[in-house]
């Protein structure tokens, strides 16, 4: 065993020597959850809105009355008057209103007829995103408008009543556990892929292979210290990726210890992985070509970003052979959840069998000789 | 020395034996029925154009590449039946220069004691008396990085002797290096074998330096053994003993036959420019007939000089092509050097 830690003593010394390394396999992570926390996580604000108003009766004053009450508080919209609902309608086309309500001539009249009063809101559906903050804003302000004035003794409609388990989760918070995940997949790409393919084109390997290290002494090597830069990223990131996105489950001794059981089990089985992908390849550009690929492979299908039930059957398939999904999963159940052993199990005993599995397939291609 | 209990013929114990050693990849055959074996203690060169199979014949000896057929045995272990006995025995040092560069001399020293299982007291000693020799002792806690291209090499052959190996293969050691460097790569090992009883093999594209250095040289070429004796022997195989170099104005159409023509000229090589290399028995004598030959003829004669036989004609009568032709060499991938790197 003292020429497997000769190995990893080399590796990791090399590695704790390249802070520039270092720094791109825990940066890169850090500022993703940083950037797509903020810039997806966060609610529409002071979009504008075109309001023409043709009827100028008390029922649409009440309506803009509603609206100037959301913009001094929820400012979800800013409202914009406009005399011409041809004119509010150009400007939704051209970008310069997120879109227009028009009230129509009448329309207090047949609130006070009870005659199926109207109003109308034109959006910019090539922006899904902004069109369903409006739709969904005006309709709990239409629903508002529509309460009667005195509430009937007897509720007569269902009502659903929503039960959060666990405080509002930004989506900064939703994005730590695949954050995390990245930082070790990314410390695994640097050191088990590009450092390991560049050693062999230097010759460093021949090195190794005039010595009297025994194959599995290599392997164990090259693979523990793999793992281990990947174990150190994967700290790093926990710790600040937490502190950053205000998650306090990690203080928890007892989830501390699952998280670095689940750290561990991840970076040994992706460097496992990446092994087998790297044992018969020689040119150093090919995991620097593969890099991107393999990222959008993993990563984005794991559940990190957005939720596997939403995948097509395919992607789901991709999902479940996917270890990022197992890390991912166990990381949120962990760090959002604040659950124990009992939620992660399954996740612990598939990436270490995935591990296993990578290993045993990977040992016999690797070569002892040139 | 149990591991060299394989005497030869002459009675001097053998550290390697190559006895009708193939390598095959498909139908293309690299080494072909090579054999040989190096006397214990003795520096051996071997020489051969890029191609020639040199590469491919150490790395069979050094278990790097296995063997398709025949035996090699490297201190009386056979490398396909002992290959981890047969590794303990040698110090291999590759051409690439392959020592961390972000780790310390000390450092990259002591990984590879540690990756030969020397024990710790054993490997401090080792490590000082060899920094010592390759005069490195003081760059001992340097990063290799900082390190000049001929300490780096010095580096690389004080790590392929840090577990007291008994047989030294060194492949292309000084490929790169200023000469003044060169000089000292040679003086160190000259130093070192002094000190250690070393069995030494090496590859070179330097004629002068396999001269100096080895006791005896093997030519290999197209994968086969086309020559092998020690280098007094090697120069007096070559008929004609003197080479004459002598450019000329204008060389009239013929000029090449009317100097094969001369008294003892054994061979004649236009190497353009006008220039000719004149190999033959009797140096003074072909001087004075070509010098006459010319005034005859009208052709002004530039530049002439006459020197005994050297290893590069040597090698141009056994494999028809000279050395420093085959600098254009296909490396496979090389990493290109780190920027602010020394050279």
């Amino acid at each position: 065993m003292n020429r497997t830690f000769a190995i990893i003593e080399r590796e990791l010394r090399k590695f704790f020597r390249s802070p520039a390394l270092m720094l791109v396999s825990m940066v890169f992570p850090l500022i993703q959850l940083i950037v797509l926390g903020n810039a997806f996580g966060g609610k529409i604000r002071d979009a504008k809105l075109g309001v023409v108003d043709q009827d100028h009766g008390t029922q649409s004053l009440k309506v803009r009355e509603a609206f100037e009450s959301v913009r001094a508080n929820m400012r979800t919209f800013l409202p914009v008057y406009y005399q011409s609902e041809r004119e509010a309608v150009k400007d939704v086309r051209d970008g310069k209103l997120q879109g227009a309500v028009i009230i129509p001539p009448e329309y207090s009249r047949r609130v006070y007829e009870e005659n199926h009063p109207r109003i109308a809101l034109v959006v910019d559906n090539s922006d899904n995103f902004m069109s369903s903050a409006l739709e969904q804003s005006f309709t709990e302000l239409t629903k508002s408008l529509n309460e009667p004035e005195v509430q009937p003794r007897i509720i007569q409609q269902n009502v659903l009543d929503i039960v959060e388990l666990y405080p509002y989760i930004e989506y900064m918070k939703y994005l730590l556990p695949g954050s995390i995940t990245l930082a070790m997949f990314v410390s695994v790409m640097i050191g088990g892929g590009m450092l390991y393919i560049d050693d062999k084109a230097r010759g460093v390997h021949e090195g190794y292979l005039v010595t009297p290290i025994t194959k599995t002494e290599l392997v164990l090597g090259l693979n523990g210290a793999g793992a281990i830069k990947a174990v150190a990223a994967g700290i790093v990131i926990t710790v600040i990726g937490s502190l950053l996105a205000g998650v306090g489950s990690i203080f928890d001794p007892r989830t501390a210890l699952w998280l670095l059981l689940l750290i561990i089990l991840t970076s040994v089985s992706f460097n496992a992985m990446m092994f087998l992908m790297m044992v018969r390849v020689e040119d150093p550009l090919v995991p620097r070509a593969t890099f991107g690929i393999l990222n959008t492979l993993l990563f984005f299908p794991s559940g990190s970003i957005y939720p596997i039930e939403a995948f097509p059957w395919w992607l789901r398939g991709v999902a479940r052979a996917d270890p990022f999904t197992y890390a991912v999963h166990g990381f949120k159940a962990l760090l959002l959840k604040e659950a124990g052993f009992v939620a992660i199990w399954q996740d612990l005993v598939i990436l270490t069998l995935f591990a296993v599995v990578m290993m045993a397939i990977a040992i016999p291609l690797f070569k002892r000789s040139l | 020395m149990a591991d060299l209990k394989h005497n030869g013929s002459n009675g001097v114990a053998k550290s390697i034996e190559v006895d009708h050693i193939v390598k095959k990849y498909g139908d293309f055959t690299a080494v072909d029925d090579i054999s040989f074996s190096v006397d214990d203690g003795e520096t051996f060169g071997l020489l051969g154009p890029n191609g020639a199979g040199k590469s491919t014949l150490i790395r069979m000896m050094t278990t790097l590449l296995p063997i398709t057929s025949g035996v090699a045995r490297i201190a009386g272990h056979d490398v396909r039946r002992e290959p981890d006995a047969a590794r303990r025995a040698i110090g291999v040092i590759p051409q690439a220069l392959t020592s961390d560069l972000d780790l310390t001399v000390e450092e990259n020293l002591n990984i590879y004691a540690k990756l030969y299982d020397v024990p710790p007291r054993e490997r401090k000693k080792n490590v000082d008396e060899l920094l010592e020799l390759v005069d490195l002792s003081k760059w001992r806690g340097a990063q290799t990085k900082t390190l000049s291209g001929g300490m780096r090499r010095r580096l690389e052959i004080a790590r392929g002797l840090v577990h007291s190996p008994r047989i030294f293969f060194l492949d292309e050691p000084t490929t790169g290096l200023d000469p003044v460097s060169r000089v000292a790569v040679w003086e160190m090992l000259g130093n070192i074998k002094s000190h250690r009883q070393l069995t030494i093999l090496i590859t070179t594209h330097y004629m002068d330096e396999a001269d100096r250095l080895c006791d005896r040289i093997a030519i290999v070429d197209h994968g086969k053994l086309v020559a092998l004796d020690t280098p007094k022997a090697l120069k007096a195989s070559v008929p004609g003993s003197n080479v004459i170099e002598a450019q000329f104005s204008a060389a009239p159409p013929d000029w090449e036959q009317q100097l094969h023509a001369l008294s003892e000229v054994t061979s004649v090589q236009a190497e353009g420019g006008n220039t000719f290399r004149v190999l033959t028995g009797n140096g003074s004598r072909t001087t004075t007939e070509l010098v006459e030959l010319a005034v005859k003829s009208g052709v002004e004669v530039r530049s002439l000089t006459v020197q005994n036989t050297t290893l590069d004609d040597v090698f141009v009568h056994y494999t028809g092509r000279q050395l420093r032709d085959e600098a254009v060499k296909a490396y496979s991938f090389v990493m290109p050097p780190r920027p602010g790197l020394r050279p």
